[in-house]
């Protein structure tokens, strides 16, 4: 269905090749998955499915893009919209009209589709995707899952015999990403598509992918099946990790196939419980909050909720998208809106302070981290940030320096990986050194190995037990290894609150793949498993 | 002969559906020409009762047409601010002296500037009469509003007005988008500290708002080609071109037609004739563009009876008008000096009632509600 044949490709000015000496066959009605660490090029070769790349792009590509038989060099990629769908990271960014339905026929429009047979796909693809009940919705009020849904749908409705998928579930919360990959599943089983996927979140999709398209880095792609290439990747799930770890063979890459091992490694840490939860300091909170309630006219976004996050701890705030999760970090801050409540950090309110002396008392890092940059360096980035907080000269910078290494004065913030953009705008929200630390989304577009080393760097910033770390996150692997609490929101209301193994093994959606395997004992992470395992020295 | 099924209620009348946007524009539109042939009040009001009560019984629940509200009110403001001025700015005054404010003198430069002062009858009434006209085309422009989906009106655009139409709507959806991108910056620099001052302050925010709205557009225009947006297949440049003209003189030969028959005193030849024979000439142009782009429209609105009978009452309502301005225009306009009680004759009246019949003889809306 799709051929790449000595494909090689340079973006502008690039001294390296982002693709190189790709050779691939993609056969019809299968579900690949494309993985690799960030910046390796999955994106590239996904546009260059349609001919995106290099027409969008720019840049230099040697060798032919083939999809069922039309090269991407000959036509441009209006011409492909009958064969391939794509659908981006954002897919609100991506969308023309404003109601589902009219999203939906958009693309059969451009193609002169006739109008009976329009409407027919259109009810067919509202059925297929399950959004019928949405048809008459505005876009913009979807939630994300059923936004990525339509996203899907609208691309769907020309009947594309190629589906490409750039990290459809990155920004969703368990359940919603679970509704979309059902609805890819059935569009792969019932009508053969053949769906080209990215996920940084391998743990979602490997379990249904067929093939494996794994781009370690230096530009070629290997191409193999799950079972075959896992050994030698460097990014795995949990899960697989787990099988390496516990020495399964083959590597399980479902929770239900480790399931089928688990019994024995169950017994075998039988003898070995899971390290107990740290115990709290007994400072008092680092942040009271009492009765905190957000609403915007009618609609209540939070609603009073009572809160102490103590120095020393990593609490993980989850909760659907659209529970309440940002306004509440936002109204902690000081600087966003809050109906009632009252606030303390070190006996003061940081709403009732000026924004330069509320960060003092609480640091936000954004969703949207960019938004916080606007100059064109990082130097100039960090003296603005040392003059901001009146810190000493360099102060930003030696942060920065201790977080992501290696990262020049003179490179553009919009440059950096997300990683290293990720680090710089914590090192300046760190510069005036707050005693709370509020986070939101951070690990959205982090690998595994650089969601690994943020980990490791909240757990080091609040180590001195002085600090104390508040993350909203659907990330449940990201929450099992660091946080200690987690706190769920729901409709705005505070439902859990407990250590992080209560409630996320309690929980069906947010439990990680490891808790899901050795249920009902209360492992969180391979990091756990590995350790124990070789404490009694029975690891194989 | 037909047996009733007990227990089964059949509906009377038309099916429900949603009416071509286009004719509720024409409707709307040809009570405009109505309104601005006349400044009696009593037709102005009964013109207003009438666009208001269509678009009472034959508005859809959605957002859109809420709108007509803020017309009303929007007319009302132009009555208040039109007498408001007149009682401001004196002018000439009349016989009849309803009250005197201090007037408050002016230095010679401003000589024929009258600042308060006696206020007349004659002049409040004719800044209201004025107003009331302007107020109530204002508000036939808002009951089209109301009727129509503005952007259903955009997709009935003509083939070769595709790529306009979406750049409308594209451009609509961006705005609200740059508010968000706007307040999202914004609360963002609070974070780091504030507000800022002057030129840097506007550079915090501009620079990352800027930068997102590039990089969204971008993902738009990628997302709109790999959806075939543009396909526009090979068009020769000379043809384009002869397109292009024909398009842009007749729109505005349409443009000065219209004046032309909205100004009575204009003379007549920059009427109707300038109005048709633009139009065939833009219609022409239109077609000729249309034939080469290969495009369909989802749920197509059709021109259907009720469509027809709702531009034909309107025009019929212009045309009465018309009529009657021929024949006898005392009542029309009624006189101020001397100060008379507005009458009402029974030819403008009839016209303005013409245009209710939408009102009762097109089919209802249909309701985005599910029932229960």
């Amino acid at each position: 269905m799709i051929d790449f044949d000595e494909v090689t490709f340079h973006y502008p000015d690039a001294t390296r090749p982002a693709l190189r000496d790709v050779r691939l066959h993609l056969p019809e009605g299968e579900l690949c998955l494309v993985a690799g660490r960030t910046g390796v090029g999955k994106s590239t070769l996904l546009g260059a499915v349609n001919g995106l790349v290099p027409r969008f792009t720019g840049g230099r590509l040697a060798g032919r893009v083939t999809v069922a038989g039309q090269s991407t060099e000959e036509r441009p990629p209006q011409e492909f919209a009958s064969l391939v769908g794509v659908v981006g990271q954002d897919p609100l960014a991506g969308f023309v009209t404003d109601t589902v339905e009219e999203e939906l026929a958009y693309a059969m429009e451009q193609l002169a589709v006739p109008p009976e047979v329009m409407r027919k796909r259109v009810e067919e693809t509202l059925d297929l995707l399950g959004i019928a009940e949405l048809r008459h919705r505005a876009l913009r009020t979807l939630s994300g899952g059923q936004q990525q849904r339509v996203a899907i749908g609208s691309v769907f409705t020309t009947h594309p015999q190629v589906l490409v998928l750039d990290e459809p579930t990155s920004a969703l919360d368990p359940t919603a990403a679970e509704e979309v990959l059902a609805a890819v599943l059935r569009l792969v089983h019932d009508l053969g598509t053949t769906v080209v996927i990215a996920e940084h979140r391998m743990e979602r999709v490997l379990q249904y992918a067929d093939r494996l398209l794994y781009l370690p880095g230096d530009g070629t792609v290997r191409d193999g099946a799950p079972r075959e290439l896992l050994p030698e990747m460097e990014v795995a799930p949990p899960v697989v990790e787990l099988g390496r770890v516990a020495g399964w063979s083959p590597p399980p890459l479902s929770v239900r196939d480790a399931r089928r091992h688990a019994p024995a490694l169950r017994r075998r840490l039988a003898e070995r419980p899971p390290p107990p939860p740290a115990a709290r300091p007994a400072a008092p909170a680092a942040l009271a909050a009492r009765g905190v309630s957000v609403a915007y006219g009618r609609k209540v976004a939070v609603r009073e909720v009572d809160l102490d996050l103590f120095g020393g701890e990593v609490t993980a705030l989850m909760g659907r998208n659209g529970a309440g999760k940002s306004s509440l970090l936002w109204a902690l801050q000081g600087s966003g809106p809050r109906r009632a409540g009252t606030l303390s950090v070190a006996g003061e309110d940081p709403g009732e302070r000026e924004p330069a002396e509320a960060r003092e008392l609480v640091g936000l890092v954004p969703q949207s981290a960019a938004d916080l940059l606007y100059l064109q360096t990082v130097a100039a980035e960090c003296a603005q940030a040392d003059a901001e907080s009146s810190a000493a000269p360099g102060r930003c910078r030696a942060l920065l320096e201790r977080m992501a290494p290696g990262v020049e004065d003179a490179a553009h913030p919009r440059d950096l990986s997300e990683g290293q953009r990720l680090a710089l705008v914590l090192a300046i929200q760190l510069t005036c050194q707050p005693r709370v630390l509020l986070l939101d989304e951070p690990t959205r577009g982090l690998d595994y190995d650089a969601k690994r080393a943020f980990g490791a760097l909240v757990r080091e910033l609040t180590a001195d037990g002085d600090r104390t770390v508040m993350i909203a996150t659907h990330d449940v692997e990201f929450v099992a290894a660091t946080a200690d609490r987690v706190v769920v929101l729901a409709e705005g209301d505070l439902v859990a609150d407990g250590p992080t193994a209560e409630v996320v093994c309690s929980s069906p959606s947010f439990a990680p793949q490891v808790a899901k395997v050795l249920r009902p004992e209360p492992w969180l992470t391979v990091d756990q498993v590995r350790g124990a395992l070789n404490g009694t020295g029975v690891v194989s | 002969m037909t047996a009733t099924v007990p227990g089964v209620r059949r509906g009377t009348g038309p099916l429900p559906r949603a009416l071509h946007p286009g004719a509720w524009w024409l409707w709307a539109l040809c009570l405009a020409v109505v309104a601005s042939r006349t400044t009696n009040p009593l037709l102005l009001a009964c013109l207003i009762a009438v666009a208001g009560l269509v678009v009472a019984r034959r508005r859809g629940d959605a957002p859109w047409a809420l709108s007509f509200r803020m017309y009303l009110v929007f007319g009302a403001v132009i009555v208040v601010v039109r007498v408001l001025f007149r009682i401001v700015f004196g002018g000439g005054g009349g016989e009849t002296v309803l009250v005197t404010l201090p007037e408050i003198p002016l230095p010679d430069v401003a000589a024929g500037i009258r600042l308060l002062g006696p206020v007349a009858a004659e002049e409040v009434l004719g800044g209201a009469y004025d107003g009331l006209r302007l107020a109530a085309m204002v508000i036939c422009v808002g009951a089209a509003n109301a009727l129509a989906n503005p952007k259903r009106l955009l997709k009935t655009l003509p083939g070769a007005l595709h790529e306009i139409g979406t750049s409308v709507v594209v451009a609509l959806s961006v705005a609200p988008q740059l508010v968000e991108s706007v307040g999202r910056v914004r609360r963002a620099r609070r974070l780091r500290g504030g507000v800022g001052k002057g030129r840097r302050a506007v550079r915090g925010i501009l620079i990352p708002v800027l930068e997102d709205a590039l990089s969204r557009s971008l993902a738009l225009a990628a997302a709109m080609s790999s959806r075939g947006y543009g396909r526009t297949g090979a068009v020769a440049g000379g043809r384009r071109a002869l397109v292009g003209t024909l398009v842009i003189g007749g729109l505005l030969g349409v443009c000065a037609g219209l004046y032309g028959l909205l100004d009575g005193s204009a003379p007549a030849a920059l009427g109707l004739p300038l109005l048709l024979g633009g139009l065939a000439v833009a219609v022409a142009g239109l077609a000729a563009g249309g034939r080469r782009v290969r495009r369909t429209g989802y749920r197509p609105d059709r021109w259907r009876g009720a469509e027809l009978l709702t531009v034909g009452s309107g025009l019929a309502a212009a045309l009465v008008m018309h009529l009657a301005t021929e024949i006898d225009p005392t009542d029309i306009y009624p006189s101020l000096t001397p100060l008379s009680w507005p009458e009402v004759s029974a030819l403008p009246l009839a016209a303005i009632l013409l245009g209710l019949l939408p009102g009762y003889l097109t089919p209802p809306p249909p309701s985005s509600e599910v029932p229960a």
